[in-house]
């Protein structure tokens, strides 16, 4: 929120990028306190608190935020559909359940045009991995400081809400989909399979370990391909929304009354109230003017008026091309939920044919 | 990018869920659909049939129809025919009898005129022998001039 200055904007950008982290802190470890420094006398499983904590706590760490997030929205997944399944009837579908139908026709039908083995696993697969994906990517869209905002009032310092900008998430899915194709391949090819990695392209066994070479590599690209995209994407998607919220925060210092008001009012520190205040105004204005309380051109005056003690124009304009790009981003979350589908789809589906 | 234990925790959850998806909720939802869909395949079906036989209980109409007013026609002429043939009939009937009617009173009259002449010739020969009696005032042998007469009689 306060991106006046380069350090603490390089500080709002890294606030946000750090998960919420629970893990093992290692022995000897220098811990700052409220009591000072505290010296870990044997290996700690505990809240980092900070950024430097969690890069100590190395692998044995956990993100409780993004594994939350994932279980919850998976949770909701599961809860909406298998709702969907306990009322589907033969008879006319409404609603809701429409809606499903609609996704698991989609779906099915991104199985049968992709995927010709006998399977009873991918579409399923197929299903919870477009669903679950398009979830967590859409919580992109929520604006980036609502969630950390009011996890910070309630005391949770660190607040990632989109599952999908954590590699490890992303990465966790893509090797999960990596071992089911290994596990196909072992199953359907046998031996076949030892043989696609040794005897192609080059048939021939002086070849072998060339062979082996661009096999193992184009096979473990796969998953890497498949995780990192989804995570690059979401990534750079999240950093953008980031630097248009700073935009917008440097836009509204430029308010005419906002760095004398509200800093009396409220101090520098809570701005955040006093553009809740401006937004909750705004609406109001706007309602009335749906109501047909006041006319439309009072309304233009009033906001125009609100906008300018509040945030002046950049405030507005940071608001619109958070706007823009949240409009844009629902192609992109949708794009990628169904790229990581189609691709696992294909994956499978080479590892159960038998002719490479 | 930090890799850590959520990797092998988002690996864990993930199985889960396609389990609970592959167990619970795709059988279900897609044999529903499928189950509907077999129903509305059926449904259309029926409608096509029903189509059908409408369209053949329309053409049957239809023939029955026509067949029921050729018939009509038929039985029409059949009358108007019978109709023609009996005033026909009539006319012939009617002009024979008058024919005969008229034949008859041809006879009747020449019969007429024929008893009226033999009245006559019996009244002239009477007449004529009065008139005889008168001019020759005398006494004529009646028998032996009446046959003189009634063959004078029958040369009228």
């Amino acid at each position: 929120m306060s991106g006046e200055n380069p350090a603490s904007t390089t500080e709002y950008i890294q606030h946000h990028l750090q998960n919420l982290v629970y893990g093992k802190l290692p022995a000897g470890f220098e811990r700052h306190t409220e009591n000072g420094l505290e010296v870990l006398g044997a290996d700690t499983w505990t809240m980092a608190h900070g950024a430097s904590e969690a890069a100590a706590m190395g692998f044995m760490a956990v993100h409780v935020d993004s594994m939350a997030w994932s279980i919850g929205l998976g949770v909701l997944f599961c809860w909406l559909f298998r709702r969907a399944a306990v009322r589907a009837t033969t008879g006319v579908p409404s609603g809701m359940l429409n809606f499903i139908e609609m996704i698991v026709e989609f779906i099915d039908g991104s199985v049968k045009d992709s995927f010709h083995g006998r399977n009873k696993m991918v579409a399923p697969l197929a299903l919870t991995i477009f669903v679950w994906i398009f979830l967590m990517n859409l919580m992109d869209l929520l604006p980036v400081d609502l969630v950390p905002k009011l996890m910070g009032l309630a005391g949770v310092g660190y607040q990632k809400i989109v599952p999908s900008t954590d590699p490890n998430i992303t990465m966790g899915m893509a090797l999960g989909v990596f071992i089911l194709m290994i596990y196909y391949n072992i199953k359907i090819k046998g031996t076949g399979f030892i043989k696609e990695l040794t005897m192609h392209p080059f048939n021939h066994w002086a070849f072998i370990p060339i062979n082996l070479f661009m096999e193992l590599v184009g096979l473990l690209a796969k998953p890497f391909s498949l995780g990192l995209r989804l995570f690059g994407n979401m990534y750079a998607g999240e950093m953008i929304f980031i630097l248009i919220a700073m935009m917008f925060a440097a836009g509204a210092g430029t308010g005419l009354v906002f760095g004398g008001l509200n800093a009396q009012l409220f101090g520098a520190e809570t701005n955040g109230a006093f553009w809740l205040v401006i937004f909750v105004l705004v609406c109001g204005v706007c309602w009335m003017n749906l109501k047909g309380k006041i006319s439309t051109g009072r309304t233009v005056l009033l906001t125009l008026g609100l906008l300018t003690i509040g945030g002046g124009v950049f405030a507005l304009g940071g608001g619109l091309m958070q706007w823009g790009w949240a409009i844009f981003h629902i192609l992109v979350i949708t794009l990628q939920a169904f790229i990581f589908m189609v691709l696992t789809i294909v994956y499978l589906s080479m590892a159960h044919e038998e002719d490479h | 990018m930090n890799i850590n234990l959520t990797l092998f925790g988002q690996m864990v959850t993930f199985a889960i869920f396609v389990w609970f998806c592959m167990k619970f909720v795709w059988p279900v939802i897609i044999g529903a659909m499928e189950e509907r869909q077999q129903k509305i395949a059926d449904g259309l079906d029926a409608a096509d049939r029903a189509m059908r036989d409408l369209e053949a209980a329309k053409n049957e109409a239809t023939d029955q129809m026509k067949e029921a007013k050729q018939e009509a026609a038929g039985i029409v002429d059949q009358a108007n025919k019978r109709a023609n043939q009996i005033v026909d009939e009539a006319k012939q009937q009617a002009v024979a009898e008058g024919d005969r009617l008229k034949v008859a009173a041809e006879a009747e009259i020449e019969q007429e005129i024929n008893r009226a002449k033999e009245e006559l010739r019996s009244k002239v020969a009477g007449l004529a022998l009065a008139g005889a009696e008168k001019i020759l005032e005398a006494s004529i042998d009646d028998k032996a001039n009446r046959a003189l007469v009634d063959k004078l009689a029958t040369q009228l």
